[in-house]
């Protein structure tokens, strides 16, 4: 299905080579090479070529005027005490174990009512849809400082009502669950794949248990869940990846200070101000293998979790 | 071959079980159960459709509101939720045009250069190591599938420090080349994945008899596999306008020269220079932003949706 499960089932295929494979005169390089010349210069030249020189600066102090000088582990023993990157780790972690988890309990909610050939289902499903196409640009961000303003729409609707709203952006106690709340808006993606895993699960198994008397719930929890749970893993996977890289809406509705008091500071705000502001390019090297360490981590934790709940009907 | 797309089993393995039209088969019979049933078939029904329609609502209020807004006299925006016009005010729309130093065509032009770039890039590059990974045999294929796989999940921050230094030694800064060479060279592995994906699914006998009569890999590829995978590049062209329509980062580090810039920091720009008090001709530009992605949403739904459903991809 996916690039993950293809991935993931690499290693088990490792060894067994295919017969096709085995038929050695069937190769034809020349022809290959050629047509991987683009993917192959741009893997060498915009990929690990700058991943490596990335490596590299993390251990030196560079802001682009200078050459680059060597300072060893001094930018990575700076970020042990840079209170504003700590900050900047501990608003991502929350936008991400907060967002991912609820963007995709909507999701998985809204695709369980949408499926079983309810009427109007592509109406709707485009209704949904659509801001996960929005979601990421500057506009929808725009709206959002707007509804989310002190005289914003959602002030506004709480006034018919007598409730004079928080200032809910400016405030530091509430500026992350707005931001928060724009990434749970653009449940649609998700959505959409599990709308076409729940397609996948054979209706007998739905017909069996019925006849056997089991309820709605423990169809859902016997059936669905675990069928469905390769899904769950892979949107996961993809979610949690993405969010850690999440910049543009923090950057647009906090005026790309990461305000108010760095409450809205992503990590990968502050390494765009460490990089492109400061120019402290060797930090922002640093910082930039920290966020793939810390995304590697994760979802390597997340394979080995898979093991326990994601069920594989071979 | 648009059925292709849609017939990829999500989770591999059960391709064999999950007819798709399945599920459709009980409702017929539901319907022709007792009346009780029916009636509390009814009910659900009908549950589910309140919790869509409310939830489906909730969701595109915000941006229907935004449109609304952007019709009214500028002071409506911050006291007048509801969606009532009482006069069509198209003022914010033409000052919000000329309000930065070019017109916001001048802006639209600029992303729309960028746009068919990438998209040529994508499909060019992306197609010929799609081809390749798909159909030919060749040293180090294995490794490199992986390698491209794993791309796919790489965080862009990591190598955006060197990627950055390398285009300014060249003088490609307020350039579009930043942005587009790296399409040209096939880094978006989302759509080589999508495209070997797609290629694996079309009969090798087709290559074969081509091969018979007497054709090579580039005559089979632009022969035979192009013309049967339009499919695929009409999500990858989709897919490829929405994401660098809306492209914030990129445009934000290398366009800072107004001339040059695209919608995103255009918009960035106007929000930065704004006081509060323009948020109507914010809006106006917003929603023109916003236009372009939308027709595509329109008219490219179906290949949209398909290409998340199958690859997973945002």
């Amino acid at each position: 299905m996916s690039a993950i499960s293809e991935l993931s089932s690499f290693s088990r295929r490792k060894g067994k080579a295919t017969a096709e494979e085995k038929k050695a005169n069937g190769r034809d390089n020349k022809a290959a090479y050629i047509f991987l010349l683009p993917w192959l210069v741009g893997l060498v030249a915009i990929t690990i070529g700058p991943m490596l020189m990335s490596l590299y600066l993390s251990f030196t102090d560079y802001n682009l005027l200078q050459p680059p000088e060597w300072t060893g582990l001094e930018n990575f023993t700076r970020m042990l005490t840079d209170a504003r990157l700590h900050n900047s780790l501990r608003v991502t972690f929350t936008y991400v174990f907060i967002g991912v988890p609820l963007q995709l309990a909507v999701a998985l909610l809204i695709a369980l009512v949408l499926d079983k050939g309810l009427r109007g289902l592509p109406f709707y499903r485009s209704v949904f849809y659509l801001p996960s196409l929005l979601g990421g640009s500057v506009a929808v961000a725009i709206l959002w400082k707007q509804i989310f303003g002190t005289t914003g729409l959602v002030n506004q609707v709480l006034a018919m009502f007598g409730i004079q709203g928080p200032g809910w952006i400016s405030d530091p106690s509430t500026a992350l669950g707005s931001i928060i709340l724009l990434h749970v808006w653009t449940f649609g993606a998700p959505m959409i794949i599990f709308l076409a895993g729940l397609r996948q699960i054979p209706n007998m198994y739905y017909e069996a248990a019925k006849v056997d008397g089991a309820t709605t719930l423990q169809q859902f929890w016997k059936i669905t869940m675990p069928m469905l749970s390769p899904i769950i893993f892979f949107n996961l996977v993809l979610q949690i990846i993405g969010s850690f890289q999440s910049f543009t809406q923090a950057f647009i509705v906090s005026g790309g200070n990461g305000g108010p008091s760095d409450s809205t500071m992503f990590f990968t705000l502050y390494l765009y101000q460490k990089g492109f502001g400061q120019f402290d390019m060797g930090y922002a090297s640093a910082m930039a293998w920290v966020l793939l360490l810390i995304i590697g981590v994760f979802t390597a934790i997340n394979f080995i979790a898979s093991k326990y709940w994601v069920f594989y009907d071979d | 071959m648009t059925t292709k797309l849609e017939t990829l089993p999500a989770p591999d393995k059960k391709s064999g079980a999950g007819k798709p039209t399945n599920h459709r088969k009980p409702k017929v019979r539901e319907s022709r159960g007792t009346l009780a049933f029916s009636r509390s078939q009814r009910t659900k029904a009908l549950i589910k459709h309140a919790i869509l329609i409310l939830t489906g609502a909730l969701m595109i209020y915000p941006l229907l509101w935004m449109v609304v807004s952007s019709l009214r006299p500028n002071e409506l925006i911050f006291r007048e939720p509801g969606l009532w016009l009482n006069s069509l005010e198209m003022s914010n729309y033409t000052s919000g045009w000329s309000a930065l130093t070019h017109p916001f065509g001048h802006y639209m032009l600029n992303s729309a250069i960028v746009v068919i770039g990438s998209i040529l890039g994508n499909l060019i590059s992306c197609s010929m190591a799609a081809y390749a990974f798909a159909r030919l045999q060749f040293t180090g294929k294995k490794l490199f599938f992986g390698i491209m796989l794993l791309t796919i999940m790489l965080p862009f921050h990591v190598v955006i420090v060197p990627q950055y230094i390398l285009f300014s030694q060249i003088g490609w800064v307020n350039t579009f080349w930043p942005l587009l060479v790296p399409k040209l060279l096939a880094t978006d592995a989302f759509f080589v994945f999508l495209m070997v994906q797609f290629i694996r699914g079309i009969p090798k006998d087709l290559d074969e008899a081509a091969r018979i009569d007497g054709a090579g890999h580039p005559r089979i590829f632009l022969r035979v596999i192009l013309p049967l995978m339009v499919p695929a590049l009409a999500t990858t062209t989709i897919f490829t306008f929405i994401w660098t329509w809306n492209d914030f980062f990129g445009a934000l580090i290398y366009l800072t020269d107004p001339d040059m810039f695209t919608v995103p920091v255009a918009l960035r720009a106007f929000v930065d220079s704004q006081s509060a008090t323009s948020w109507g001709s914010l809006f106006a530009m917003s929603i023109v932003s916003l236009l372009p992605v939308f027709l595509v949403f329109l008219f490219g739904q179906r290949f949209l949706i398909k290409g998340i459903a199958t690859t997973g991809i945002k």
